[in-house]
């Protein structure tokens, strides 16, 4: 493993396949457990720094590191002296000297967890930065696949949605390549970027052509907002051409899933009747969440305990 | 007062001596022999005429933490140029003849190089209404090219009166050609690596929509246009059929745009951000093509220096911008001179001839610039060693900010002197004040 995970590009399939299979691990640790904690990572210091809000990706770091016994440290850009305009080097700097081992970092601008990177000594997680990547999505992301059908290997995983503005796209299409899935996205043109020919993932503008072949449908979150920047002409619209309703759910083979990464707008991208059924995953990639989000501070940090 | 320039290589021909006195070249022959005069041993350096920025940021008036006229004056002698153009997106903008003339005097006191002030086109560089350029032009700094370069005149009724209006001052508007509304938040070149990266896209189409338009207008009206920083191989290609239609119009390509591409954004360091983006390897190809070929008529700074709390921090929150006058001509030997796409003579036509006479500077009195090097033209010249190679290190340059996009990268070619009206601004690489 490398020192940070900043992009799922860190990851070769060896090292994804040890995070996930160390996920399975602490979760087979933790079955049936009254008191659900380890105390490896006793004595370390992780630091959740978090530009943006995301309580659920915040607590759910937290969750992770408290899990593993170490010093948790929320540190919200909001009402702290970020807010005053320290800039991000001068808070690497002040949270490097009081001795953190690990950011967790969130950030609205892509990139800011590699420049992190190049002032701190410890670890940097990306939680998520701007529109480029949010890898430990993308795993929990596999770790659920892999849970639900048993493999990854050649599974065919249409993602659907902004792809354009979506930092989760961008981390499963590299993760899910790199563990041998087969990616297709699925979007309106104008929410694809310029470029996506170059990414390891079949393109399609049409939904209903990919839904029957597809073991996994991972529908993205899609801002109403973006009708005013003329992405497309309407909520209405987007939803009938790509929402997934109960009717587009019945082209979908027996065994496929439906995932989202949350927060969903149901009847947007989403019908509450698919988001509710048993093909959904969402409430299971949540609890996923917290033991991959372990299973990476364990394995940035655990091996280097003493050091 | 005289000086002999000895064993000197002009435009890196057969070595010959240089007269220079009373600010003007006396004499250039075999083995001149002036008792008295001031000896510069030049044996094996190439002698070429002062160098011609049209397009350098001097920060001054208004932030003067990031590069002052005298400090960028000393950047721009140690680099080889004995006139550069001053941007007028300074604090406040120069979009009077009270702004252009202080800068032109603060130029003139420093004493390296003539600072030639641009004017704003439109007022406080927003793009409404025409600054008064006919009161810049009358000022004692003699304004010839006006710019709301940072900006893209954007408004195309504005940007054809302001071509018609300069054609009675011999002015010229330099465009920053960006059409605003597709580059909203832009960040880098758009393509394969934008969209990797998560970066907003800066598409070339915004940069070739305005140039195609500007020259339609240009050609419409009768008037002159210069194009800035040009990107792009499709803006190189408009610019080719514009000049075989007979139209008016000039064309700047940075040195950053003819070495760098878009593969300096891996790993978000803000160096590398600047407007417009650094783009692909075919870009660069076509930029170099199109200089050789002359349908890009000079290589222009757009010296762009920072603050490092402007460039150290996140990508998108860094302003765009990069240093470039004690580079320029080490980049252009090594990508134009040593691919053989370029010869010394034309070196020096790219970067001295060509922008003097689009700045207007190249008249026939002592304060002019980009003249040949012969009998009775000023003595502005530079004298290079071409097979000398350095690392740049950001912290020994002279301009006040450190955002050098080549630092640790070797290049070619030391300036070894510069020579202003006969004057040595630079003696054995150093700054002389």
């Amino acid at each position: 493993m490398k020192r940070h995970l900043l992009e799922a590009a860190d990851l070769d399939r060896a090292d994804a396949t040890l995070v996930l299979d160390t996920a399975a691990q602490i979760d087979a640790a933790l079955a049936g457990r009254e008191v659900k904690k380890l105390p490896t990572l006793r004595g370390r210091t992780v630091v959740n720094l978090f530009y943006e809000d995301s309580t659920r990706t915040r607590i759910s770091f937290e969750l992770a590191a408290k899990r593993l016994s170490a010093d948790v440290i929320n540190f919200s850009a909001k009402g702290s002296s970020v807010s005053k305009g320290e800039s991000l080097k001068d808070t690497a700097l002040t949270l490097e000297a009081m001795g953190s081992d690990a950011i967790v970092v969130r950030h609205s601008a892509s990139g800011a967890p590699h420049r992190l990177a190049n002032w701190v000594r410890g670890s940097v997680v990306n939680a998520g930065d701007g529109t480029h990547e949010h890898p430990t999505q993308a795993l929990l992301d596999a770790y659920t696949i892999r849970h639900r059908l048993g493999r990854l290997e050649g599974v065919r995983v249409a993602v659907v949605g902004d792809v354009l503005h979506s930092r989760v796209a961008r981390s499963n299409v590299r993760l899910l390549h790199t563990l041998g899935a087969e990616v297709t996205l699925v979007a309106p043109p104008t929410l694809l970027p310029v470029g996506v020919g170059s990414w390891p993932a079949e393109v399609s503008y049409d939904l209903d052509a990919v839904l029957p072949k597809a073991d996994v449908v991972m529908m993205l979150r899609v801002q109403a907002e973006r009708m005013n920047a003329s992405y497309f002409p309407s909520a209405r619209e987007y939803s009938r051409r790509y929402g997934l309703d109960a009717h587009r759910m019945g082209a979908l083979g027996d065994d496929a899933i439906v995932m989202h990464p949350g927060p969903m707008n149901r009847g947007m991208e989403i019908a509450a009747e698919v988001a509710d059924s048993v093909r959904s995953t969402i409430v299971e990639q949540v609890g996923n969440g917290v033991s991959v989000r372990m299973a990476v501070l364990y394995l940035l940090l655990g091996g280097r305990a003493g050091e | 007062m005289s000086t002999l320039i000895t064993g000197a290589r002009p435009y890196g021909e057969d070595a010959a001596d240089i007269l220079v006195e009373d600010g003007r070249i006396a004499a250039i022959g075999a083995s001149l022999s002036v008792p008295g005069a001031d000896v510069v041993d030049a044996a094996g350096l190439v002698a070429l005429p002062g160098l011609v920025d049209l397009h350098t940021h001097l920060r001054e008036p208004g932030r003067e933490d990031a590069e002052t006229v005298e400090t960028g004056s000393r950047a721009a002698a140690l680099g080889g140029y004995t006139a550069v153009h001053a941007m007028a997106n300074t604090d406040p903008v120069a979009d009077t003849a009270g702004v252009v003339e202080q800068v032109w005097r603060l130029g003139q006191e420093a004493g390296l190089v003539d600072v030639v002030p641009v004017g704003a086109v439109t007022v406080g560089l927003r793009g409404e209404r025409l600054a008064e350029l006919g009161a810049m032009a009358d000022s004692a700094a003699r304004v010839r090219v006006f710019s709301d370069d940072g900006h893209c005149v954007a408004d195309p009724a504005l940007m054809r009166r302001a071509l018609e209006y300069v054609k009675a001052l011999d002015g010229v508007v330099a465009q920053h050609a960006e059409e605003p509304r597709l580059t909203v938040g832009a960040q880098m070149h758009e393509g394969d690596r934008s969209a990797r990266l998560g970066l907003t896209g800066w598409p070339a189409a915004a940069e070739e929509a305005i140039i195609a338009r500007d020259v339609l207008l240009a050609d419409h009206v009768g008037a002159r246009l210069h194009v800035c920083h040009v990107s792009t191989a499709g803006s190189v290609e408009i610019l080719r059929w514009a000049k075989s239609r007979g139209v008016q119009v000039t064309a700047e390509v940075t040195p950053h745009h003819l070495l760098l591409t878009d593969e300096c954004a891996e790993g978000y360091d803000p160096v590398f951000k600047v407007n417009p983006p650094l783009r692909t390897d075919a870009d660069v190809e076509a930029l170099r093509a199109g200089l050789a070929e002359g349908v890009i008529d000079a290589v222009a700074t757009d010296h762009a220096p920072h603050a490092v709390e402007d460039k150290e921090t996140e990508w998108a929150h860094a302003r765009p911008g990069m240093l470039g006058l004690e580079q320029a001509l080490s980049v252009v030997v090594a990508t134009m001179l040593e691919t053989g796409r370029l010869d010394w003579r034309g070196v020096a036509d790219r970067m001295s001839t060509r922008p003097a006479a689009i700045g207007r500077l190249d008249g026939r009195g002592l304060e002019a610039h980009g003249r040949p090097l012969a009998p009775g033209e000023p003595a502005n010249l530079l004298l290079l060693d071409p097979g000398a190679r350095a690392v740049v290190d950001p912290a020994a340059l002279a301009s006040r900010s450190r955002n050098s996009p080549y630092a640790g990268r070797e290049l070619p070619g030391r300036v070894v002197a510069t020579f202003l009206r006969g004057v040595p601004t630079v003696l054995d690489g150093k700054a002389q004040k």
